[in-house]
């Protein structure tokens, strides 16, 4: 069975253990939600997720194999939103998305759906300088179904967005999803997901590993 | 190769929607080269003697003054670490936003370098040779720039430590630039420093990218 897993995963961050022995086990097609109070480590197991940070202990296995040794094929698989929305204020939203597509290869028949789903197709040609917080993030998520990536790591995706945006994003998941898509998504508001499972970070704390994994 | 069109693309639209940028550093480099006189005195030979010189630091400066945007923009608004995530090697990423940074200041300088030459009286004949020399050179120090632009990613007032950084490297192609139009000056024979130049510009070609995307890298973490 196919299952993107992580096994006693330890992540330190300036000398010191954001979290420890952390697993999971996510199937093509699940979603994950983490949760867990300000500092618990959600960011930083997504971007350690993404390859962006390499773990201080444990092993990621995708479908069975190693991500770690084989990470710049893994970075391939993610589509990534952090807390920053990587828009270019002078460029227009079409120029914004169409750098994306362009850099995975992606169709441009993509970026028109993109644009639809998040209700930006009247704003494509509007520099986003001018556009709002919320239409910035409505922006850097209607990049995720530009290219086929697999996994959806998403940290508070909800920032901002008002009600019909955020449920825009639950048809978006739900869509990526159907398709065998996964996505993890760290959040403290409310998202609609069906059937996801849920990480509460709070219960991996980092306290007392320390010394063992810096010695 | 269409991916890594599309990023120098995306880079040259960016800096082509912000022209003050790209015009700041040429109107930096005349003025800078035009205060000259004022401060060694008006006296044509002097002026046609230490013209090359002074051409190729305040070109140098100006190129040091716009190394700080290369990476910092893109780390600052999140896209650089989705460029570590996509598909490029972040080598030919760095490659890429040299090429575009090159475009945007290292040739508006070679093309406003004729007009400072006329201002120091410089002999017309060894033009193409400062040019061309500023042609070889320029890219070198767009390449050895971008190592700086990367280390200083995260750290405060990057934009003055990346002169501290940059600056003694940059040393060797001032002095074979200089002495490139010297020696067309004094009917020698340029060839030989241009060649060294070149082989300056084909050793960062193939040794920065590698520092540079280490030091993105490193930023994203």
């Amino acid at each position: 069975m196919s299952l993107f897993e992580g096994r006693d995963l330890v992540c330190l961050r300036g000398g010191r253990a954001v979290f420890s022995g952390l697993s999971f086990g996510l199937p093509a097609g699940g979603a994950m939600l983490l949760t867990g109070p300000n500092g618990s480590g959600k960011s930083s197991l997504l971007r350690l997720l993404a390859g962006l940070i390499r773990p201080a202990g444990g092993e990621l296995l995708w479908d069975g194999a190693p991500v770690l040794g084989a990470l710049d094929e893994h970075r391939e698989r993610v589509a990534f939103l952090g807390h920053l929305d990587a828009v270019k204020p002078v460029l227009t939203l079409r120029e914004n998305l169409a750098f994306w597509a362009g850099l995975g290869g992606a169709a441009s028949a993509r970026i028109e759906a993109a644009l639809a789903r998040f209700s930006l197709t009247d704003l494509a040609e509007v520099p986003a300088r001018l556009l709002s917080a919320g239409q910035k993030r409505r922006l850097a998520l209607a990049r995720l179904p530009l290219t086929a990536a697999p996994l959806w790591l998403l940290d508070e995706p909800t920032v901002g967005l008002d009600r019909a945006s955020a449920t825009a994003l639950a048809e978006a998941i739900a869509a990526h999803r159907a398709q065998g898509g996964r996505v993890i998504v760290a959040t403290h508001q409310v998202l609609e997901l069906a059937e996801a499972q849920t990480l509460s970070l709070g219960d991996y704390p980092g306290e007392g590993v320390l010394l063992e994994y810096v010695w | 190769m269409t991916a890594w069109l599309t990023l120098v693309g995306r880079d040259l639209r960016l800096a082509l929607r912000q022209q003050a940028d790209a015009a700041m550093i040429v109107v930096f480099f005349v003025l800078t080269a035009g205060i000259f006189p004022f401060g060694v005195g008006p006296e044509p030979n002097l002026l046609a003697r230490i013209g090359p010189g002074v051409i190729w630091v305040t070109a140098l400066l100006a190129v040091l003054l716009s190394l700080e945007r290369v990476f910092l923009v893109d780390y600052e608004d999140g896209s650089l670490e989705l460029l570590v995530l996509g598909p490029l090697p972040m080598e030919l990423v760095v490659l890429a936003k040299v090429l575009a940074h090159w475009l945007t200041t290292g040739l508006p300088l070679i093309v406003a370098a004729p007009v400072i030459a006329l201002l120091y009286n410089l002999d017309p004949a060894a033009l193409p040779v400062l040019l061309l020399s500023m042609l070889l050179g320029t890219p070198v120090l767009s390449l050895l720039g971008a190592v700086g632009a990367g280390l200083i990613l995260g750290a405060r007032r990057g934009g003055v430590l990346i002169p501290l950084l940059v600056l003694p490297l940059t040393i060797p192609v001032l002095i074979f630039g200089v002495a490139a139009v010297d020696a067309a000056l004094a009917d020698l024979g340029a060839r030989p420093y241009l060649l060294i130049l070149g082989a300056m510009l084909l050793a960062s070609l193939a040794l920065t990218p590698w520092a540079a995307a280490a030091a993105l890298r490193q930023a994203v973490e």
